[in-house]
């Protein structure tokens, strides 16, 4: 059933590309979460915006940790010397590590190749994201292949992220514009020196749904309940601090529990509002 | 003085005789009448000293009288144990009579105080110990050391019979946490300290307590430690020599007489009240008779009294003694008629109570029996009273401090690291807020225990970083959006609550009450005393403070509260009250006056409170410290610079007649006073000044009055070490600035009197002893509700809009804004004056003067009609005043904002000044405009109708002006055209002009009918 709700969201998400509203109960979500973890990664998912919500990065980073003690990296190192055939990486991460986790496995590979030589963090990095740099041949378009395929790590997939962000971010000045509201962005606020800076500051304050909304900040991912727990703290109090309350725009939809904190400045939606009342067109009105 | 009491109980001396002795203000002179009471009582010491003795003492004994007609109910509650504060000898100096008597007064001889006497006094310790003692005497030095001590003395031996007996169980509803009337707490004895440390708790348990036996077992101890009986007066006790020996206990010990006076008082009080004592009592049999052998006229002048104490302000805590006597309201006795009586003579500091504890004033039934002409005029009085009882919890918000990049960014700090770490500061210290929040009120939830170490975390890294400065500014800042208190701007700081109980009444408000306790604890009765709290997030701060013990940080705090108090001291307030003729234009000014002033006043409160307590703070200590230490302390502190130069503060505000300002904040800031600060010697020279201002405070305005002397009551009430002096010493602040509202935010105490009907009400029906029933509750209306409801609260979002807009601007923008509404604002009703007014007037001038000539012409009906057309006329000036606010406003607000400004905040800048300056006109316009054109045409009519032959200005006295008034009203507006006509034509003609001349003459002759009797 759940699988349903998933492909019925996915089409949804594709007729409104990317508009589609999506605020689960905690269990709707996690019922969701039990089926996905089942399916396969493709490739196709990892340009579908779909997914996104139900990554499995929870699970990853709790495992990942296992990998990098250098006991364990110099055993991987060991395998992938053995099997010096082409796409070996691809193909051993299908047997003996997380199916999905591509990227963690070459980021291993990796980890091997410095385990042997000195290349610094940063060499590792810029590697990773160009993996032409990489002196090994084979290792080189191992890692190629895993960048590509990977739908939860990566540059890849970082790129795409980053790319939805943005684009998101786009979409809200541009909604802000058409509302006639005008806002100063996260450029323009650093320029003013500010320590913390939201993706939007309104200028003129406005309403929503009965709440003050000071500044707007945009996340093109789904709010789950780590996810949003850290935000809170590494972003949306620090802004309430400064700013006083503001409005939170999850575009891919959030755990509905998690808007709890309307009365204390922070309000949640999965869309740009439409209950927007503005300073003084009220009274205008009146 | 017992035998003052005492003489004056059993008529040796004739009530009148003392009621003048106690007049008499001659300082340091017998009155000659007064020689026989006084010696009888073999006192010798100047008039003066006993009389302000002797005040306290009278009270102090009605009271115990009353408590014990109270006390019928044979219980008494256990107290609490444990306190974590002193106990009330312990705040003050038990034997400051041997050592330091003289520091403490430095203007008056310590009164009270053995040392203090002469030497070879003939005054006995017998008499000195006697009931009067406990009752600390109002200007004593020697509070602590006769007073109090005695007091504690005798409650250790059980010997005060007077105060004997429990509460009244029967008539408070049983579990809430309920006034003990034998609670020194509730109800400290006039003058002394109160021994209510934080966080106490209504006793519970009930112990059974024959009234008049032995009570050692069932009295507090606690309150009493640190004045064991050994410390009692000194001198050995002598035998009584007085000649009126009604009381033989001439024992050793000096508590009999004391004892023996409390038995006869309680006789006296049981004894019914005679149905012919007062003809407005029509009722007075409905008290029980119990029988006793004192005369009705006894316990008549002792109400008399009482009475002529209240209505000559001699009482030091008017609000203590009211609130008591409400208390008695409910007793069985013949107190009640005293307590009816009070009230009825106070009936005009009742008014200004507040709109609930009215409705259940008047109620209550004993009133209503007792007097109904109190109820008839308490039932008028509600409407009139504004006062709302603020719900406890504040607002449910919490608004951050916004970051201003001028203050907060990166060029403010020395380094980077800095900066980074202040960023990182200000997150924890708002998580810190907001887990505090959630969590405070949760039982086991230990303040240091959860937030300490990360509050100590801050700082050490403030420390590393230098940032104290910055933090110091958050903190403050944050300090005053939260704990300001009610909004001044009335828009969130609507509690429909007292409204919604007034509509429920007495029945409904009962089962309420009920209710209430049964769900949740009951927010106790606190007395009409409590001792100086932090309230709401107040408490925060407070334990933010104690956690962080930071000296750098209270340091910059210090220096910062310091400057904006003496800032805030400063700011103008209204000049003295314009002559009768220019006030008409300051209405609209005065409101906004008095707004501005309640917001200024409850700044100043609430930094002098932190002032005080950040200030005191190194020397606060549990345990008052002997007097050695205190002596120690003493010569130690007087040679450092106090932190605010609070003597200079108070001279300078009575110079420029400021105290209504001045004296609540630092009542507040001394409030905060340690053990030691009282003695230092300008602390008292500003308590002996505050003390004398209560004597004889006469602000010309009641509330401003109320205020000062409410808060100083509180004040010497509280703090039992205060000194207390009375010399005449006029003061005045003529403006009426206070009004309800702002007297109850600062005396939250006043809400006790409706709690405490309240609890009548619940209590009286609940009697039957605790049987559990089922309370069926009643709903307000829903419709009431539902009604208008969205309207409402869009405008109040409205409103939050606008607050909130300022939020991220910086401050400069909010002043420019609100000033250039309020000049606009104002010079749009000038401009409608001197214009359109005028206009209308002229108009309506010449209707009424066409409609005379005709022969049938009716000048009274013809007035009527015309002055309604003109009323409709008149709405027009709102729309006229509405165009040129739009006009003036945003020429103005775009010269004054800097050119940088972005267009939305210029035009939302704009739109605010627009609408705030429209309000102010339009408010100002829609309330006067009416009522000036119906004066215009009286003075029109009224030469008229005199000439006619009828006797009485009917149309002139509406609005309270006499005729003369009208004319100079008119020639006024007429000379402001005729200075600065729009064009020519508004000029005044020369036949205008003869009108008016022709009209004043009228008047001139008509005198005579303004001065008839009406």
């Amino acid at each position: 059933h759940a699988l349903c709700m998933v492909s019925d969201a996915t089409g949804c998400g594709k007729e409104r590309q990317g508009h589609m509203k999506m605020k689960l109960s905690r269990a709707e979500y996690k019922e969701i979460v039990r089926w996905t973890e089942q399916l396969r990664p493709t490739r196709q998912l990892v340009s579908n915006d779909i997914f996104l919500p139900f990554s499995p990065q929870k699970r990853t980073k709790r495992t990942i940790s296992r990998h990098h003690a250098p006991d364990v990296i110099e055993s991987h190192y060991q395998r992938y010397e053995k099997q010096t055939q082409r796409f070996i990486l691809l193909k051993s991460s299908k047997t003996f590590l997380l199916r999905q986790l591509y990227c963690v496995l070459h980021r291993i590979c990796l980890f091997c190749f410095i385990f042997l030589s000195t290349a610094s963090k940063s060499v590792l990095n810029s590697m990773l994201k160009e993996p032409s740099l990489i002196p090994d041949q084979t290792l080189a378009k191992n890692v190629y292949q895993c960048t590509v395929n990977d739908c939860c790590y990566g540059p890849l997939v970082d790129c795409i992220k980053h790319a939805i962000g943005h684009e998101h971010e786009v979409l809200l000045c541009d909604k802000l514009r058409e509302k006639n509201l005008s806002f100063l962005d996260e450029n323009q606020l650093r320029a003013k020196g500010y320590d913390k800076t939201p993706d939007i500051i309104l200028e003129v304050p406005v309403a929503v749904e009965g709440h003050i909304v000071h500044w707007i900040e945009s996340k093109a991912s789904f709010g789950d309940d780590h996810s949003h727990r850290t935000y809170l703290n590494e972003q949306f109090w620090s802004y309430w601090n400064r700013f006083g309350p503001g409005l939170v725009i999850y575009w891919y939809g959030f755990i509905g529990e998690l808007d709890c904190q309307r009365d204390r400045g922070i309000l949640l939606k999965d869309c740009f509002p439409t209950d927007i009342v503005v300073l003084g067109r009220a009274a205008q009105q009146d | 003085m017992a035998a003052l009491l005492e003489s004056l109980l059993t008529r040796k001396v004739d009530l009148t005789k003392v009621l003048d002795w106690l007049k008499n203000i001659q300082v340091g002179r017998k009155h000659p009448r007064t020689s026989s009471v006084t010696r009888s009582a073999r006192v010798r010491c100047p008039t003066i000293l006993h009389k302000h003795e002797f005040i306290p003492f009278l009270l102090n004994f009605l009271r115990d009288q009353s408590s014990q007609a109270l006390t019928h109910g044979p219980a008494t509650p256990a107290k609490t144990p444990s306190r974590p504060r002193p106990s009330a000898s312990s705040r003050g100096f038990p034997e400051r009579r041997s050592g330091l008597g003289h520091v403490s007064s430095p203007s008056f001889p310590a009164s009270w105080s053995p040392a203090s006497r002469p030497s070879g006094s003939e005054r006995r310790p017998s008499q000195r110990i006697s009931l009067g003692d406990y009752v600390r005497s109002g200007n004593g030095a020697g509070r602590h050391a006769g007073g109090g001590r005695a007091a504690h003395h005798a409650d250790d031996n059980g010997r005060r019979t007077g105060r004997g007996g429990g509460t009244n169980e029967h008539v408070s509803p049983p579990s809430a946490g309920q006034l003990n009337f034998n609670n020194l707490e509730d109800f400290p004895p006039v003058g002394s300290s109160p021994v209510t440390p934080t966080g106490n708790k209504p006793s519970r348990r009930i112990n059974p307590t024959p009234v008049s036996t032995d009570r050692s077992h069932s009295k507090p101890k606690m309150c009493f430690t640190s004045t064991p009986f050994t410390q009692a007066p000194s001198p050995p006790p002598l035998v009584l020599e007085r000649p009126d020996t009604r009381v033989t206990a001439v024992s050793p010990h000096s508590l009999m007489e004391e004892r023996e006076l409390c038995k006869r008082a309680q006789l006296q009080t049981c004894s019914p009240a005679p149905a012919s004592e007062e003809p407005c009592t029509p009722s007075k049999s409905e008290a029980p008779r119990l029988g006793s052998k004192v005369t009705p006229d006894q316990v008549r002048e002792q109400h008399l009294f009482g009475l002529f104490l209240f209505s000559e302000n001699l009482v030091p805590n008017v609000f203590l003694e009211l609130f008591f006597r409400v208390r008695t309201l409910n007793s069985v006795h013949n107190c009640v008629y005293f307590a009816v009586k009070v009230l009825e003579n106070q009936y005009h500091l009742l008014a200004h109570l507040d709109k609930c504890t009215l409705r259940l004033l008047a109620e209550n039934e004993r009133v209503a029996s007792f007097s109904p002409r109190l109820r008839d005029r308490l039932s008028q009085a509600q409407d009139t009273s504004t006062a709302k009882v603020l719900s406890p919890s504040v607002s449910t918000f919490i608004h951050s401090v916004p970051f201003q990049p001028a203050t907060d960014n990166r060029s403010n700090f020395s380094s980077d690291k800095a900066f980074h770490t202040f960023k990182k500061q200000r997150d924890i210290f708002y998580e810190l807020l907001r887990e505090w929040e959630d969590f405070h009120k949760e039982p086991g939830w230990i303040f240091d225990m959860a937030l300490g170490s990360r509050i100590r975390g801050i700082m050490s890294q403030l420390t590393a970083a230098g940032n104290h400065s910055h933090f110091a500014r958050l903190f403050l800042k944050q300090l005053v959006q939260m704990c300001k208190g009610p909004r001044v701007s009335g828009s969130s700081g609507d509690t429909p609550d007292a409204d919604l109980l007034v509509m429920l009444g007495a029945d409904g408000l009962g089962r309420l009450k009920r209710l209430e306790e049964r769900l949740i604890q009951p927010h106790g009765v606190g007395g009409p005393c409590p001792p100086p709290s932090f309230p709401g997030h107040q408490e925060f701060f407070r334990d933010f403070l104690q956690a962080a013990s930071c000296c750098q940080l209270n340091q910059h705090l210090q220096d910062s509260l310091c400057q904006q108090l003496l800032q805030l001291d400063e700011v103008s307030i209204l000049s003295p009250p314009t002559p009768v003729t220019e006030r008409e234009e300051e209405e609209g000014e005065e409101a906004d006056e008095k707004q501005r002033f309640a917001s200024v006043l409850l700044l100043a409160r609430l930094l002098a409170k932190f002032l005080g307590f950040i200030s005191f703070l190194p020397y606060q200590t549990t345990e008052k410290p002997s007097r050695e230490i205190q002596e120690a302390a003493v010569a130690l502190r007087s040679k450092s610079v106090p932190v605010l130069d609070v003597c200079g503060v108070l001279r300078n505000s009575m110079k420029h007649r400021r105290t209504i300002l001045t004296v609540p904040w630092l009542v507040e800031f001394l409030s905060m006073l340690d053990f030691t600060g009282p003695l230092l010697l300008n602390y008292r020279v500003v308590l002996g000044t505050l003390k004398m201002t209560l004597g004889r405070c006469s602000e010309t305005s009641y509330l401003n009055r109320l205020l000062i002397v409410s808060v100083l009551g509180w004040l010497f009430q509280v703090d039992s070490s205060l000194e207390n002096s009375v010399c005449g010493v006029s003061i005045q602040d003529g403006i009426p600035l206070v009004d309800q509202q702002l007297l109850y935010t600062c005396c939250p105490f006043l809400d006790e009197f409706r709690k405490l009907l309240a609890a009548f009400v619940s209590g009286s029906s609940a009697k039957g002893g605790g049987i559990v029933r089922k309370i069926t509750p009643t709903s307000a209306e829903p419709q009431d509700a539902a009604g208008g409801n969205g309207e409402r609260s869009q405008q109040k979002l409205q409103a939050d809009l606008e607050q909130a807009f300022f939020h991220n601007q910086p401050p400069s923008l909010r002043r420019t804004v609100e000033f250039v509404a309020e000049r606009v604002g104002s010079n749009a009703v000038k401009h409608m004056k001197a214009t359109f007014v005028s206009e209308l007037v002229e108009k309506g001038d010449k209707m009424l003067r066409d409609g005379l000539e005709s022969p049938k012409a009716n000048p009274s009906k013809l007035n009527e009609s015309i002055c309604a057309q003109l009323c409709e006329a008149g709405l027009d000036a709102l729309s006229r005043a509405t165009r040129f606010c739009c006009e003036k406003s945003p020429e103005a607000i775009r010269i004054l904002l800097p050119d940088e400004t972005s267009p939305a905040v210029l035009t939302t800048s704009e739109n605010i000044t627009i609408h705030l300056a429209t309000e102010k006109a339009c408010g100002w316009l829609s309330a006067n405009i009416t009522g000036t054109l119906t004066w215009r045409h009286a003075w029109l009519c009224a030469p008229r109708t005199l000439k006619q032959g009828a006797t009485r200005v009917t149309h002139g006295r509406k609005g309270h002006f006499t005729i003369s008034q009208l004319n100079r009203i008119f020639s006024k507006d007429l000379l402001s055209v005729a200075v600065g006509p729009r064009m020519d034509e508004e000029l005044p003609s020369g036949s205008r002009l003869q009108t008016l001349f022709r009209n004043v003459r009228d008047t001139l002759v008509c005198k005579k009918v303004q001065t008839q009797p009406r």
